[in-house]
């Protein structure tokens, strides 16, 4: 038998009882040819192939990221914490040394759930790679941490949650948010005034293939990368680039999807979206896990692929080119920009409405951080559903001064009763959840 | 009246049970130069003074194919492999010629790429220069639609015997086993058949009338015809003749540790429910994973004769064994010595025995007596400290469902079964540990006689409907239809049942069979917004167990 290179620590949980409902994308069928590629392939024979069950996310891992309204028990299924608790195991194999890497192909997905959460958007209820973050930031505070967000949606969840969070670096690639769900990942979205140019957008053309995704990685996420140097890389590995995708518009393939996770070389990969589930899930996840154990990919290919029929049009070409100048130039001068921005302003407020696809629900928030010259600053969001319910979420950031926890801590105690439908605060220094 | 006959490394021992009572056994040791002859013999002496024409069958484990597979002396086989798009296929060279050939089955069965006949002839050509003798062919997902396989074996049928089709193996999904396994059948092929015939002969002679029967490695039988075909299911039923023979001679129906401790080795096992756990895909034999269905058994270098220094201050059992025990003239000190020092055992020279335990106190200053008592407690130890790992690991084999990983069962073993020669003065020492009680039955040296004896035919069918496509493969049985759209999971249920009571016919089964579905799936296959079919899996086997005892032999 093979031995792989790197030791694989591999998180399967296809949740073969769940789905949002029987005819949705996000149903029982949706990993069941992986299954059935990764078994005939004899992926967990491989030396150095471990297979993990995942864990459950707590309680309070959830509440650490996420203010649920009304609360955690309501809003969130024991699929959704095995789904995260997945994403928990695989960090802390790799974390504890068990493997090298770690692959958690695990269900539902998360990368659209933000801070606030009233419901499922974009197939999501919680952020699994955030609620995996978080978890394992416990035992190493000052980790710096890069996401790179491939799944062809903008991953506006894992940027809201991280927008101001200068140790975790944000980076996604999406299909140009003018022409899909959830319409967002804009380049002037770029992060809060503690961590301005520290979320990084690449909205990318409709019809980009393997070429222009590449070009991308290499001319751009990678010099990137290679300057902020994280000390942990996590991929949302989104498979819905690739160009038999049902809901989008791109061209990518498995073969591409394996030789991005070669030259990304993340240390833990995590499934997000991918809804082809028959002519590329199994592919692209056979081709990721092959790239990861640092084994021979060459030979990972959909019955169906024929690379001319899949060239990216030399305007395309063009205009990637040009957009990875655009966001290189301002990542150069991200701290410059921060640095006035915090010079001229004593917080930065951030108003949106934020619309919950799946569950028909339309929120209305304002969010505020504060700027503190000792830390990243105390931040509030302000937000009401269509529900008829509305919060005033608190977050003491990890890095908080005494003067910005006690802030938090007052206004949290200040803010009367009745006010809201909820009060929430969010210690992050001490790891304390509170709400009334 | 039932025979049973286990061949292992050293002896062959056999029994023969009538009635549920135990009337007879044999033991011979074995002659590696002429494997035939040492089980005929054991045979003849068992059956001396009987009337054979009362006997009903006869069920023997051989290490035929065992040995010729660990000796290398396996017939030149040609590999035939489609192997798709996927893994690099270069480590599935395992024949004396190997062909890689294009052609294209996809994970539902459809036909993406055909095969190409001029591939064929060229391998053949291959074939014919390098001496092959037999094939063996094997396509990527051959178990969702045999097609291609049964194309390409046409090719080699008229020039080679056998040509194993790697479908007919297993109806598992694993392609590199699929290809391990077709191989060593291919290559084994005739060393059973010169065995059987000599058998078959051998019986006819002598007016035995009764069919035979050979022991595999997950405890059942599969008759000799049948056998024949498919030899590689022989493969390494020797743990599983003994634990077979513990489950009849300590009958139990709870979850349990089986332990078989001899000189050189223990193996561990579980019963689950009092049913034997299987490897989940199938046994490994000389660094071939294959899909030959087998009981979960781990075998540890710790034994009775294992030799123990000391290192560190501490002493250190096994995993190496150097010879007898020092009261049989040994070289090393042993647990057997410990256990004859502290009276627990009675052979050999005592005095001696005595010697090699003070050999190991003396550095530190202690009697013999303690040293011989830490001993046993040490051992006592290693095999508690691997079977908490072996529980524990269990208990986390992957699981697909919300409910399997909230509400699944968790292997909790309430009691330790054991035989083999130092098993009786372990039981406090384990039961000390382990704080569950041990059982340990009398005369467990023909435990794996008894267990042979009482093995029955086993076999499984593994059933996937595809409403979308209206496709239906079984491919044990070689079986691919059509289904109408409105084939559903009970009716692949039915539909499994009583196909496995014919397979099981046809593997020479003379019982009624006693069904058991393993696993079912039903999914529903949703293209664009509507459901087009269901996607359906079914697993059934017969129900592990043995003919039983009138009682079970307890401990004394």
């Amino acid at each position: 038998m093979i031995k792989a290179k790197n030791k694989l620590g591999l998180v399967f949980f296809p949740a073969f009882d769940w789905a949002i409902s029987p005819t949705h994308p996000e149903r029982e069928e949706r990993l069941l040819y992986t299954r059935d590629q990764i078994f005939e392939e004899g992926i967990t024979d491989i030396e150095g192939v471990e297979s993990f069950n995942p864990d459950i996310a707590e309680e309070r891992d959830i509440e650490r990221v996420h203010f649920c309204v009304p609360d955690v028990k309501s809003r969130v299924t024991e699929s959704h914490r095995i789904s995260a608790g997945g994403a928990i195991k695989a960090a802390s194999t790799v974390l504890n040394g068990q493997v090298d890497k770690a692959f958690a192909l695990i269900r539902p997905p998360g990368h659209h759930a933000q801070r606030v959460v009233y419901g499922d958007r974009g197939f999501c209820i919680i952020n699994i790679e955030a609620v995996m973050l978080e978890h394992v930031r416990q035992q190493s505070k000052n980790m710096r941490v890069a996401i790179v967000d491939t799944d062809c949606h903008h991953g506006d969840g894992t940027q809201d949650i991280y927008w101001n969070d200068k140790n975790t670096l944000f980076i996604s690639f999406h299909q140009d948010g003018r022409t899909l769900y959830p319409g967002t990942g804009f380049i002037e979205e770029s992060g809060g005034p503690a961590a301005l140019g520290y979320t990084v957008n690449i909205p990318l053309p409709p019809g980009t293939g393997e070429e222009g995704f590449l070009y991308v990685l290499d001319n751009l996420v990678l010099p990137i990368l290679d300057e902020y140097n994280a000390d942990l890389l996590v991929n949302s590995a989104g498979q819905d680039n690739h160009y038999t995708d049902p809901i989008t518009n791109m061209n990518f393939t498995a073969h591409g999807y394996a030789e991005l996770n070669h030259r990304l070389n993340p240390d833990i990969a995590v499934l997000e979206g991918g809804y082809s589930i028959e002519g590329a899930l199994p592919y692209i996840n056979l081709g990721i896990i092959l790239a990861m154990a640092g084994l021979d990919y060459s030979g990972v290919r959909e019955p169906d692929y024929y690379p001319e029929q899949l060239k990216q049009s030399d305007k395309i070409n063009e205009y990637i080119k040009k957009l990875c100048e655009i966001i290189y130039d301002r990542w150069t001068k991200r701290d410059d920009l921060g640095y006035k921005l915090r010079k001229q302003n004593d917080f930065i407020t951030r108003s949106r409405q934020v619309y919950y696809d799946t569950d028909g629900i339309m929120e209305t928030q304002t969010q505020k951080f504060t700027i503190c010259p000792k830390c990243s600053g105390l931040n509030t969001v302000k937000s009401k559903a269509d529900l008829g319910y509305d919060i005033l979420g608190i977050t003491i950031p990890s890095d908080a001064c005494p003067s910005c926890l006690d802030k938090g801590y007052n206004l949290y105690k200040n803010t009367a009763e009745g006010k809201f439908f909820k009060v929430y605060l969010q210690d992050r220094v001490n790891d304390n959840f509170l709400n009334k | 009246m039932i025979v049973g006959l286990d061949m292992g490394g050293t002896h062959v021992d056999a029994a023969i049970i009538r009635d549920g009572e135990i009337v007879d056994t044999a033991k011979t040791p074995v002659d590696r130069s002429n494997l035939f002859e040492s089980i005929w013999n054991t045979l003849e002496e068992l059956l001396s003074g009987k009337d054979i024409a009362r006997i009903k069958r006869i069920n023997l484990s051989t290490t035929v194919c065992t040995n010729a597979i660990v000796e290398n002396k396996t017939v030149p086989v040609g590999m035939v492999i489609e192997s798709g798009p996927g893994l690099n296929p270069d480590f599935l060279k395992c024949g004396k010629a190997n062909v890689f050939v294009s052609g294209y089955i996809d994970h539902r069965g459809r036909e993406v790429q055909k095969i190409n006949p001029d591939e064929m002839q060229e391998a053949l050509k291959l074939f014919q220069r390098k001496g092959v003798q037999a094939c063996a062919v094997i396509s990527k997902f051959s178990v969702r639609n045999p097609l291609h396989e049964k194309e390409m074996a046409s090719f080699f049928q008229k020039h080679f015997s056998p040509v194993t089709l790697g479908h007919t193996i297993s109806g598992k999904l694993n392609f590199p086993r699929r290809v391990f396994t077709s191989y060593l059948n291919s290559g084994i092929h005739k060393t059973f058949n010169e065995f059987s015939e000599s058998i078959k002969t051998a019986l006819n002679d002598k007016g035995i009338k009764a069919p035979v029967y050979v022991l595999k490695a997950d405890g059942g039988t599969i008759g000799l015809k049948a056998a024949e075909r498919y030899p590689v299911n022989t493969i390494l039923s020797g743990p599983a003749a003994s634990l077979m023979g513990m489950c009849a001679l300590i009958p139990t129906y709870e979850d349990a540790i089986l332990l078989d401790i001899g000189g050189t080795t223990t193996d561990i096992a579980f019963l689950a429910d009092g049913i034997s756990l299987f490897e989940p895909l199938g046994i490994k034999i000389d660094n071939y994973p294959t899909l030959v269905r087998a009981i979960y058994s781990v075998s540890i270098g710790l034994g009775g004769d294992s030799s123990i220094r000391v290192e560190n201050k501490d002493l250190v059992i096994g995993p190496q064994r150097e010879g007898a025990p020092m009261a049989k003239g040994g070289p090393k000190p042993t647990p057997s010595d410990a256990m004859i020092v502290l009276g627990l055992m009675d052979f050999g020279d005592k005095q001696k025995a005595f010697e090699a335990m003070k050999q190991l106190g003396e550095e530190q200053g202690i009697t013999p007596e303690t040293v011989a008592k830490k001993v046993v407690d040490k051992m006592a130890f290693m095999i508690k400290e691997k079977v908490d790992k072996l529980v524990h690991d269990i208990n986390s084999h992957p699981v697909y469902t919300v409910r399997e990983l909230l509400y699944g069962k968790k292997l909790t073993p309430k009691s330790i079964n054991m035989i083999g020669g130092p098993a009786k003065a372990l039981t406090s020492a384990l039961e000390s540990l382990f704080k569950i009680p041990v059982k340990f039955p009398k005369n467990y040296d023909v435990a794996n006689a008894v267990g042979a004896a009482l093995s029955r035919v086993t076999t499984e069918v593994s059933l996937l409907a595809d409403t979308e496509r209206q496709t239906l493969a079984v491919p044990e049985m070689g079986i691919y239809k059509k289904i109408s759209k409105s084939f559903d999971i009970e009716d692949a249920k039915q539909m499994a049942s009583s196909l496995l009571k014919q397979n099981a016919h046809k593997l020479g089964s003379d019982e009624t069979v006693d069904v058991e579905i393993t696993e079912a799936e039903s999914f529903n296959m949703v293209r664009g917004f509507f459901t087009s079919g269901k996607n359906i899996r079914v697993k059934a086997q017969i129900k592990p167990g043995l003919v039983a005892l009138n009682r079970g032999v307890q401990s004394d």
